[in-house]
């Protein structure tokens, strides 16, 4: 009896005696949601239109990163840094058409999920290579990012929001909009789409794929610098930050794999539940339940919804 | 030239149907298998045995457990380090509840502990597919991974949160602890991996082995011409895990000795799976020869570039190491998405018909 009524009635008082602290906790998992969309937005982005599940996106989020830090630290100007680095992911979303995802083209899913894999490993060993394994300090103030914090006064106590996560959520939500104006407005955007629907149709009515996909690496790339120089803001940039990949995973089954609203819906789900599980349900657990408790909340939405909330309904054919 | 089975006539269906039709291929694996149970224990030298070949075969019996389920089956799994991990704790906890009996026979039934989680984490898999399920997978990863740490009833209370593999006997010789020669655990090693691999080419070449290909293939059609498809995919969780906590047990009491419960994470999962998808998805030969390549890569490379002299950091041999991983996994899947076992397939039918193309 103890134990259900220290699950299912303590922490609800809990959250009804001292609301400032639900609203902090809730501020905080909106945001850690905002992040978790972003990364899960790279992930869409390169699924909607090749069809590839791209494992690599958590380490292209942290090579743009360091890529952008390192170059800073050469004596190069922030935002002459910022880019360089955005021809660097040109570069690598050239390199990763030309020479992984032409040799593979009519491959199954399977063979190219997992030579995403591959990529992941190369860039770990090559980022760590280059820029070597230590921490390095995001360059926020540099590229004009605020810092420090509004204390609001609210329910007798205070909740502090840090600026550079309001700023993540202006960012988010501006890269939202400007991706989905592309994606439903511009020819390339339409092209995107037809390529995700059936790549033999696509390149029958005449839409280069060498091109798209290269477009679309880079769009991914973009979103994984932002993601990164966000990411990199709020902590450190290091390599450890690639496991964010793995925390956007249960945002993508949970939103589904093709829909980008789902994709930022998922993140705040996620965002929100995890830091309220964590919170109001980790001392009974013994805490680190953040590890996992993500994927929990994914696989129940799944066990209804097993296309993830707004994906597209799986119809399958013999 | 003598790799060719002209005048090797089958009189039986049974002699048709075998698994090593050609004479040669009988020959050569029974050269394997005496070298491996009685030259390597005779010649090799300690290093090389549990250096190389404990671990070798233990990382290969964990491939064989993922094979099932990702190669067979086409259910791709990231939860491989968790099972393993469940193995390794159940053998722990029953062979220091229970020191009386045989660890061997603990090794084995831990195995069905894994089996338990296994079907446990498989349940989704009917509603959910494809990727979906990954996802789901890794569900099970992060949470066993958590119990291991969270859960001390597991380590026996241990205040450092490791496992520390006691001494146990086979024989009246010790098998396990510190004070176990490397022949001897080699030998154990050998004798449950043959066994193991005998009991999957058999399950693989079965009825069972063909429902599994039927719902890899395509899991409607395989339903529609009655291949119930619960039951079969259930079926190659709890064997897959029922492998890959064998190999988990064994790795712990057999090659590192102590555990701590970061031994087995998602990196672990990652390393099986890369061993699977290199050796050859859906081939039991391929697991042994993807773990050999994975596993082998970086002490050869350490080797090499010792021996030519080049003095490099180790952290830079281990990026080095990470980054031809990384080529390689690539490198394969554009020459052969099979794997190295359809490389060695097709040699093999180069060589029968040599010196002709075909």
């Amino acid at each position: 009896m103890e134990i259900l009524y220290k699950i299912l009635i303590d922490p609800f008082l809990q959250m009804g005696s001292a609301p400032d602290l639900l609203v902090q906790t809730l501020w905080e998992g909106l945001v850690s949601g905002v992040l978790y969309s972003l990364i899960a937005l790279g992930f869409v982005l390169i699924f909607k239109a090749s069809g590839v599940f791209n494992f690599a996106q958590g380490i292209m989020v942290v090579f743009a990163a360091l890529t952008l830090v390192g170059l800073y630290e050469l004596g190069i100007p922030a935002f002459v840094a910022l880019g360089m680095t955005i021809v660097v992911m040109y570069g690598l979303a050239f390199l990763v058409e030309r020479l992984m995802l032409r040799p593979l083209v009519n491959q199954p899913d399977i063979i190219l999920f997992m030579a995403t894999f591959g990529l992941t490993y190369f860039l770990i060993g090559f980022g760590e290579l280059v820029f070597g394994g230590n921490p390095k300090k995001m360059i926020a103030s540099e590229l004009y990012l605020p810092s420090g914090a509004y204390d609001i006064k609210m329910f007798g106590g205070f909740v502090s929001l840090q600026k550079i996560d309001i700023a993540a959520a202006v960012i988010v939500s501006l890269m939202v909009i400007v991706l989905a104006v592309f994606f439903q407005k511009t020819r390339i955007g339409r092209a995107l789409r037809a390529v995700a629907d059936s790549h033999k149709a696509a390149l029958s009515v005449g839409i280069s794929l060498e091109q798209i996909w290269v477009v679309v690496w880079f769009a991914a790339g973009i979103v994984a610098l932002v993601t990164g120089i966000m990411w990199g803001a709020r902590s450190e940039v290091s390599f450890s930050l690639q496991i964010i990949a793995l925390k956007a995973l249960p945002v993508l089954i949970l939103g589904g794999f093709t829909s980008i609203p789902g994709a930022i819906i998922g993140g705040l789900i996620i965002g929100i539940g995890e830091k309220i599980g964590e919170f109001y349900w980790g001392p009974l657990l013994g805490s680190g339940i953040e590890s996992w408790l993500a994927y929990v909340i994914a696989l129940i939405f799944l066990l209804f919804r097993p296309q993830g909330l707004f994906g597209e309904k799986i119809i399958e054919r013999i | 030239m003598f790799y060719r089975e002209a005048g090797q006539f089958k009189t039986t269906y049974q002699a048709d149907q075998a698994v090593f039709p050609i004479l040669q291929d009988r020959i050569g694996l029974a050269l394997i298998l005496l070298v491996a149970f009685v030259g390597i224990p005779l010649t090799a030298s300690d290093f090389f045995i549990s250096v190389v070949m404990i671990p070798l075969l233990i990382l290969a019996l964990a491939s064989i457990g993922l094979n099932i389920l990702t190669g067979y089956t086409g259910l791709l799994s990231l939860g491989t380090g968790g099972f393993m991990g469940v193995g390794a704790f159940a053998c722990y906890k029953l062979t220091t509840l229970y020191p009386g009996v045989n660890v061997i026979i603990w090794i084995f039934v831990s195995g069905f502990f894994a089996t338990a989680l296994g079907i446990l984490f498989g349940l989704p898999s009917l509603r959910i597919k494809g990727f979906y399920l990954t996802v789901a997978t890794l569900a099970s990863q992060f949470f066993l991974d958590w119990s291991f740490i969270r859960i001390q009833w597991l380590t026996n209370y241990n205040t450092s949160g490791a496992i520390e593999v006691p001494t146990r006997t086979l024989f009246s010789y010790p098998v396990t602890g510190p004070n176990a020669t490397p022949q001897l655990r080699y030998l154990v090693i050998l004798a449950i991996v043959t066994l193991l691999t005998w009991f999957a080419s058999n399950l693989v070449h079965g009825r069972i082995g063909r429902m599994w290909m039927a719902v890899r293939d395509m899991d409607l059609a395989a339903e529609l011409i009655g291949i119930p498809l619960y039951r079969t995919k259930l079926l190659a969780f709890a064997i897959s895990s029922y492998y890959c906590g064998v190999a988990g047990a064994l790795m712990v009491f057999f090659w590192y000795g102590s555990a701590e419960p970061g031994v087995f994470n998602i990196d672990q999962s990652f390393t099986i799976l890369f061993m699977v998808i290199i050796g050859g998805l859906g081939s039991l030969t391929g697991s042994f020869f993807g773990a050999a390549l994975i596993y082998g890569l970086p002490i050869v490379m350490k080797i090499v570039l010792h021996a030519l002299g080049i003095n490099i950091l180790p952290a830079t041999v281990e990026h080095l190491t990470f980054m031809s991983v990384g080529a390689l996994i690539v490198l394969v899947l554009i020459i052969e998405p099979l794997g190295l076992a359809r490389l060695w397939q097709i040699t093999k039918q180069k060589l029968r018909v040599w010196p002709f193309p075909y």
